[in-house]
């Protein structure tokens, strides 16, 4: 932290933004200057904090002064209360719904102080637009130790180590995905970071790379270095202009810097990376789909049986395909070593899971908890429960490929095996909570009109029958079921699961599943009683 | 004009098919849509069939094939969005400029489309209007916001 009394962080997330955050860091900064208090106080923009629903937010350090709901008329206030003798600004302190009491410090928020921040550690705190905010917090420290100290097979056996799964939604471990694409014969091969984060409901990637766009370089860097690739791509989706803005101008910076080129750190390393921002299909979440977009094609999977795209990907060369927060938990893996990840988490899932907790809970935001964390912990301690006096239904998670499971196992620890067993995925993070005003039926037409919208159409199975079960849907939310659909939405789900070609298919009836499952009745007021027991649907007009 | 648009952003791409996605987006964001015209320079330009270009062109969500209104709006319907009532948002808004999902007005001021996911999903529901996001809509907000407009044209936003 440069020698200045006071540092003012002026969150310009995607949410704060949109709330006028980037004027009132202009007018802090224009203001201070012409005060002449740009002597001591440094005006800093920063990515996401994560509490975007309290936004716009602005913390001042060393203090830790949380400021939420910022307008540009409290500024000259703020301005006014850094000065010596100022107070702080009472009114603008995050208050405790419950309570209603104010509290002062971000660190004494139940949101901030029952998560534990390893990948968002610095969203917040760094300006994402300057590189050397993020050398400042050792930064490209682990890149240099990975290419001076470690060899390409001692960097994938420390990954390998730690026990880190992909953070995409699959799950599927990170050491073996990159010893698997290092093995795979050919001199030319790809490192690709996937950010076509689809999922409607999350958006934690976005949030990482808007706030810490170098850290998921790093990791990339340093992957390329562990498969032998010279060439990456960030995949990431154009409806996120923020997030592509910051990562083109850190790619720039590390050029300039020598981590990103040739001989990277003057060594026989090369590396570059382009960013390729995807038009907007879900499907392209699919590796090889995501594969097909970069080349110039339509984002259609393919046909099983292929090989998998680890050995042939990319132009039919060897590709590591890794989500952001999988590359981003790169870097502190290689710095703190394997051991260190591996005290969080549960016996089977290493390390944080990061959520996009949103939906009907009092604490909206970006949360990061270790793996195992309950429901419990993540929608009462920090989501401060349901707003009003609404009973919590059920919990969604895993997006158009998950399940909602019920508010009788909230309990249950989450990691990517215990939420598979539940009929639900953890997926890339999206934690969608229901009430009891949530008509589940309504949920799964929602979904499955989302999954059909979304199929790339080239297997029946999935073209033609999610859009029948969505017709199915469609039709009992209206009040016209009739008996023998929910045979039909059975029949119809183990089908699809079996014949589609790909994962959106396979998984796209999870959403009705687990809904019948944990929600029969609502299905059959619907039915048989011509009723939305949450009276969301518009039954016969009514 | 156009021609000479389209010229200039081809002339900043080498040619090479894998290449078609960033020049249509880069079309798109310079003339607001995708016409027929640029379409089939484009298949020229990296040599690929004509129909190459449109199945791409229609395959992604991103392209437009017609003319967009001046303001973009569009609704989110992702999850979040969806359970905190984006589908009375977006009623609402239907009914206020009179158009449809998918739509665009005659005199080109509005066009009206839907959204997968945003990514503000801690402000839901939320509406976008051309490049700024809304967040905490309602079907009142979203009235007062359209009206507003449409009184006083440009400036009044």
């Amino acid at each position: 932290m440069p020698n200045k009394r006071h540092t003012v962080l002026v969150c310009e997330g995607t949410g704060c933004v949109s709330g006028g955050s980037e004027q009132a860091f202009s007018l802090l900064r224009d203001e201070l200057g012409r005060s002449g208090h740009d002597e001591d106080i440094l005006v800093k923009r920063t990515g996401c904090h994560g509490f975007c629903q309290q936004g716009p937010l602005i913390v001042i350090e060393p203090e830790g002064i949380f400021y939420t709901k910022v307008k540009t008329d409290d500024l000259p206030e703020i301005i006014q209360s850094l000065s010596p003798g100022g107070k702080p600004l009472k009114r603008l302190f995050y208050r405790d719904p419950a309570s209603d009491k104010p509290i002062r410090y971000y660190r004494e928020i139940p949101f901030y102080s029952k998560q534990e921040r390893t990948i968002l550690k610095y969203c917040g705190s760094i300006d994402p637009e300057e590189l050397t905010d993020y050398l400042g917090i050792g930064g490209y420290e682990a890149l240099r130790k990975a290419i001076s100290d470690m060899s390409p097979e001692r960097v994938i056996s420390e990954v390998k180590n730690s026990g880190l799964r992909g953070l995409g939604g699959a799950g599927f471990p990170t050491g073996r995905k990159w010893e698997s694409c290092r093995n795979a014969p050919g001199t030319i091969k790809y490192v690709i970071c996937n950010a076509d984060e689809g999922d409607p409901g999350a958006f934690q990637d976005r949030s990482v790379m808007e706030g810490n766009p170098h850290s998921v370089i790093e990791g990339m860097i340093i992957a390329a270095y562990a498969v032998g690739a010279e060439k990456g791509f960030i995949y990431v989706r154009a409806e996120y202009p923020l997030a592509v803005n910051r990562l083109k101008i850190a790619v720039e910076q590390a050029r300039q810097e020598g981590f990103l080129g040739n001989h990277i750190l003057d060594s026989d390393f090369s590396f570059d990376l382009d960013i390729f921002q995807g038009a907007g299909a879900f499907v392209c979440g699919e590796s090889t789909a995501l594969v097909r977009s970069i080349e110039g094609k339509r984002g259609i999977p393919k046909v099983m049986p292929r090989s998998r795209t680890t050995e042939e990907g990319l132009w039919n060369k060897p590709t590591l395909l890794n989500n952001v927060k999988t590359f981003a938990n790169i870097p502190l893996i290689i710095t703190n070593g394997a051991g260190w990840f591996t005290q969080r988490g549960t016996e089977k899932s290493k390390g944080t899971a990061v959520f996009s907790l949103t939906g009907k809970v009092v604490n909206c935001g970006l949360i990061e908890v270790p793996m195992g964390a309950t429901l419990r912990k993540i929608i009462y301690d920090i989501g401060g429960g349901v707003p009003g006096d609404r009973a919590l239904k059920a919990v969604q998670t895993g997006g158009p490929s998950g399940g909602c499971l019920p508010a009788d196992m909230i309990d249950m620890p989450v990691d990517f095996d215990s939420l598979t067993k539940a009929g639900s995925i953890m997926g890339s993070g999206g934690l969608v909570v229901m009430d009891e005003d949530t008509c589940m039926v309504d949920v799964a037409r929602y979904f499955l009109d989302f999954n059909q919208r979304e199929s790339c159409g080239q297997c029946i199975p999935c073209r033609l029958g999610t859009r029948q079960m969505f017709e199915i849907l469609n039709d009992i939310t209206k009040g016209n079921g009739r008996p023998g659909d929910i045979d039909l939405l059975f029949e119809l789900s183990e089908s699809i699961k079996k014949s589609s070609i790909c994962g959106l298919g396979k998984t796209a009836s999870n959403p009705v599943l687990t809904t019948l499952r944990y929600f029969r009745s609502e299905y059959d007021a619907h039915i048989h009683e011509k009723r939305c027991p949450a009276g969301v649907c518009n039954i016969n007009g009514s | 004009m156009e021609d000479e648009l389209l010229e200039d952003i081809l002339a900043t791409f080498k040619g090479e098919r894998n290449e078609l996605v960033p020049i249509l987006q880069e079309v798109q964001e310079n003339l607001g849509y995708l016409p027929e015209k640029a379409m089939l320079e484009i298949a020229k330009f990296i040599c690929v069939p004509e129909s190459h270009v449109y199945s791409v062109a229609s395959f992604y969500a991103q392209f437009r094939t017609l003319p967009l209104g001046r303001k973009r709006v569009a609704v989110c319907r992702g999850t979040a969005c969806h359970i905190r009532g984006a589908p009375q948002v977006l009623n609402t808004i239907e009914k206020t400029i009179g158009l449809r999902e998918s739509e665009t007005s005659e005199d080109l001021e509005y066009t009206l489309e839907t959204v997968a996911c945003i990514g503000c999903c801690a402000l839901a529901p939320c509406i976008r209007i051309n490049k700024e996001v809304s967040g905490e809509m309602t079907s009142e907000k979203a009235r007062g916001l359209f009206h507003v407009k449409e009184e006083g044209g440009e400036g009044a936003e």
